[in-house]
């Protein structure tokens, strides 16, 4: 059974649309992440979800049970906030019974909860001072034990990490991950960072344009972007689309003509495509790769090199000004100003259709 | 780190020396003056004779006084803890972005920028039983009008419910301003954790609000129990001292009879009064922050 169900839920704020009929199961102690681009409804959704803010239209299920009509307190759902919005004048301790207290539930109960709580995030040092005492890791923390110990049907993390340092994020990120196989509840985080998407869900809602854009597991997402914008959104460096045309032909597969004139064969199936259809043609840096003149495909000028130590992307402008990313050793010798040829994997490459709809080299072969 | 100890403090003390000057000459020295007059017999025409406690001891004998300083602290009682209730709960109500509350925020504020003459005069007109507003109210209802302003057990009541209203706009938006301090995020996380109303209130809301709260309450006590204008106006301390309070007695003393000695040992009780209460106040709230 579905731990959580959106059925065309959608929210306007006066004029603007800000979510237009989404809906999105989740099962039972299931990771989601909600990545997209500042002003996607994120925020919004997962708000709607927790009832501090309420949908125009639609529904919400928890455990098959209608809770959009529900006051927050009373839906079975743990919030913890990006700036985590700890009571300032609890201590950590009073901070975890508030909620328990407000709930009946009976004294001895919540002091074993906080105990249990305090044990497994490692702040039972900390549970008699108050959130201004404390750094903004070990607040993150009391955050994060304010909803487990409410043994919630679902917990909701917007941008949890997002406040945290780069060393403290990682830290923090493997220990969410160790978090959720402690808990028995679905977990929802909204987030800006693909890597911690991609690390830590099992599946990923990618949001943008007041829609879901596409849901499915990481690799998923990665492999088969259902359309332009998830390709270019998820990936870094963005996949790069190149303008082509579908050439005419009888293979199984397409061949593209990029404006440029240079011919790539992909292993997307021809069948659907229209003979000399606009598509872009979607690559991704490491299926671009730098290739002496007679073995390349196009000609291009390198105009920005990346190393990031174990590989060096190499941004690289065409003659017809198109910006292409490839992917090379972490040695690489290449310099602004060279001019290299560019390989492309055609087996690896993606189309995308005029509409944006993406087309995906078979699998099955 | 280059450390500059010395001539650091000089310069800071350089940046506030005008102010400390200026505090000094026409604050510090008349305090101090004040006391050294309130040892004498002395007139406004500068005829000056030592007499020690004696005006101290006149005061404490003297029924007027009693009296002055019992209306005084009942007004004090009667204005102050309803004054802080109303603005906090006009406060609550009136703390969201709407077009409707920005205007009543006008709305409360607006009393507050009248003198105390237009006060006592807007409070004349609704109070005086022959033609007031409540008078005419009264009427139409066929009871009688009640005397505010001559009876003695009302008198003080209607110079109490004047001043609240004229003083409800400064904790208003005293109010305001430290409930615009609490996070709204803070409020969902309690939404999120069951507290109803009155527990928001209770454990979330006051205690985020603990130092304006006291930061009202001394001021208005301060300023309450300095009340002047609006007994000089509406009733002129009476009838039969009823409502005469310290200052007015002060002023009665000084500028009545001339009594320039005894007027300032007056204030001197009148300050040490002051003093008294505000740290009483502050100690009793600090002390419960320190131990919670
Ligand atoms: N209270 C509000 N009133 C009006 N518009 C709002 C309100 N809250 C959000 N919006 C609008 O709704 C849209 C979605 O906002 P939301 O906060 O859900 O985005 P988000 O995806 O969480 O963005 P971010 O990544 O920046 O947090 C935005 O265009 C925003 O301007
Ligand atoms: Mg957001």
């Amino acid at each position: 059974m579905a731990s959580l169900a959106l059925k065309d839920v959608h929210k306007s704020y006066g004029d603007t649309l800000v979510l237009d009929r989404v809906s999105l199961e989740v099962a039972a102690r299931e990771l989601i992440a909600f990545l997209g681009p500042s002003g996607s409804g994120k925020s919004t959704l997962l708000r709607i979800i927790a009832g501090l803010e309420t949908a125009d239209g639609g529904e919400v299920w928890l455990e098959g049970r209608r809770i959009d009509a529900l006051p927050p307190g009373d839906r079975g759902v743990a919030m913890v906030f990006q700036h985590y919005a700890l009571y300032p004048h609890m201590t950590v301790r009073e901070n975890m019974a508030f909620g328990l207290r407000n709930a009946g539930v009976p004294k001895p109960e919540i002091d074993a909860r906080i105990a249990q709580a305090a044990h497994v995030l490692e702040i039972e040092a900390q549970l008699e001072k108050k959130p201004g005492q404390m750094s903004g890791g070990q607040r993150q923390r009391v955050a994060i034990g304010r909803a487990i110990v409410k043994q919630p049907k679902l917990f909701l993390l917007d941008e949890p990490l997002s406040n945290l340092d780069a060393a403290l994020r990682t830290r923090t990120r493997v220990e969410l991950a160790q978090l959720r196989q402690r808990v028995d509840a679905a977990l929802i985080m909204v987030t800006h960072d693909q890597a911690e998407a991609m690390t830590l869900a099992d599946r990923m809602v990618v949001l943008n344009e007041r829609r879901i854009q596409q849901v499915g597991t990481p690799m998923d997402i990665y492999a088969r972007p259902a359309n332009a914008f998830v390709a270019r959104f998820v990936g870094s460096p963005a996949m790069t689309l190149a303008p082509a045309t579908v050439m005419p032909g009888n293979d199984r597969f397409a061949r593209v003509r990029l404006a440029g004139g240079a011919e790539v064969m992909t292993r997307v199936p021809r069948n659907g495509l229209v003979d000399g259809a606009p598509v872009s043609l979607g690559l991704r840096p490491e299926h671009v790769s730098l290739a002496p003149a007679e073995a390349a495909t196009l000609q291009a000028e390198v105009i920005l090199v990346e190393r990031l130590g174990d590989r060096t992307f190499v941004y690289a402008c065409l003659a017809d000004g198109l910006e292409m990313i490839a992917q090379d050793i972490g040695s690489s010798a290449v310099r602004v100003g060279d001019r290299v040829g560019l390989r492309i994997d055609g087996d690896a490459a993606h189309l995308f259709e005029a509409d944006g709809t993406g087309r995906h080299a078979d699998a099955a072969t | 780190m280059k450390s500059g100890g010395a001539p650091r403090r000089l310069e800071g003390l350089a940046f506030v020396a005008p102010f400390l000057l200026l505090y000094g000459v026409v604050l510090i020295w008349p305090l101090l003056m004040g006391i050294g007059i309130s040892f004498h017999r002395a007139d406004l025409f500068g005829a000056r004779e030592w007499i020690g406690l004696g005006n101290y001891a006149t005061a404490l004998a003297d029924p007027v006084v009693h009296q002055a300083i019992g209306n005084t602290l009942l007004l004090a009682l009667l204005i102050v803890p309803p004054l802080t209730a109303l603005a906090l709960l006009l406060a609550l109500a009136l703390n969201r972005a709407t077009r409707g509350a920005a205007v009543f925020r006008g709305i409360f504020f607006s009393s507050s920028v009248l003198s105390v003459t237009i006060v006592t005069l807007i409070w004349r007109f609704i109070l005086t039983p022959d033609a007031g507003l409540l008078a005419v109210a009264a009427d139409a209802l066929g009871r009688e009008p009640l005397p505010f302003l001559s009876d003695q057990a009302l008198v003080i009541p209607a110079i109490a419910i004047t001043t609240i209203w004229w003083s409800l706009g400064f904790p208003i938006m005293l109010f305001l301003a430290g409930l615009q301090q609490v996070p709204a995020d803070v409020y969902e996380a309690a939404a999120l954790d069951r507290a109803g109303r009155w527990t928001t209130f209770r454990h979330i809301t006051l205690p985020a609000i603990r130092r304006t709260l006291l930061l009202v309450v001394m001021l208005q006590t301060v300023g309450q129990l300095q009340l002047f204008g609006q007994a000089q106006l509406l009733t002129g301390g009476g009838p039969g001292g009823g409502s005469r309070t310290i200052v007015l007695a002060i002023f009665e003393v000084a500028f009545g009879r001339w009594e320039l000695g005894y007027a300032t040992a007056l204030a001197e009780i009148l300050f040490a009064m002051i003093l008294v209460v505000t740290l009483l106040q502050y100690w009793l709230v600090t002390r419960r922050e320190d131990a919670g």
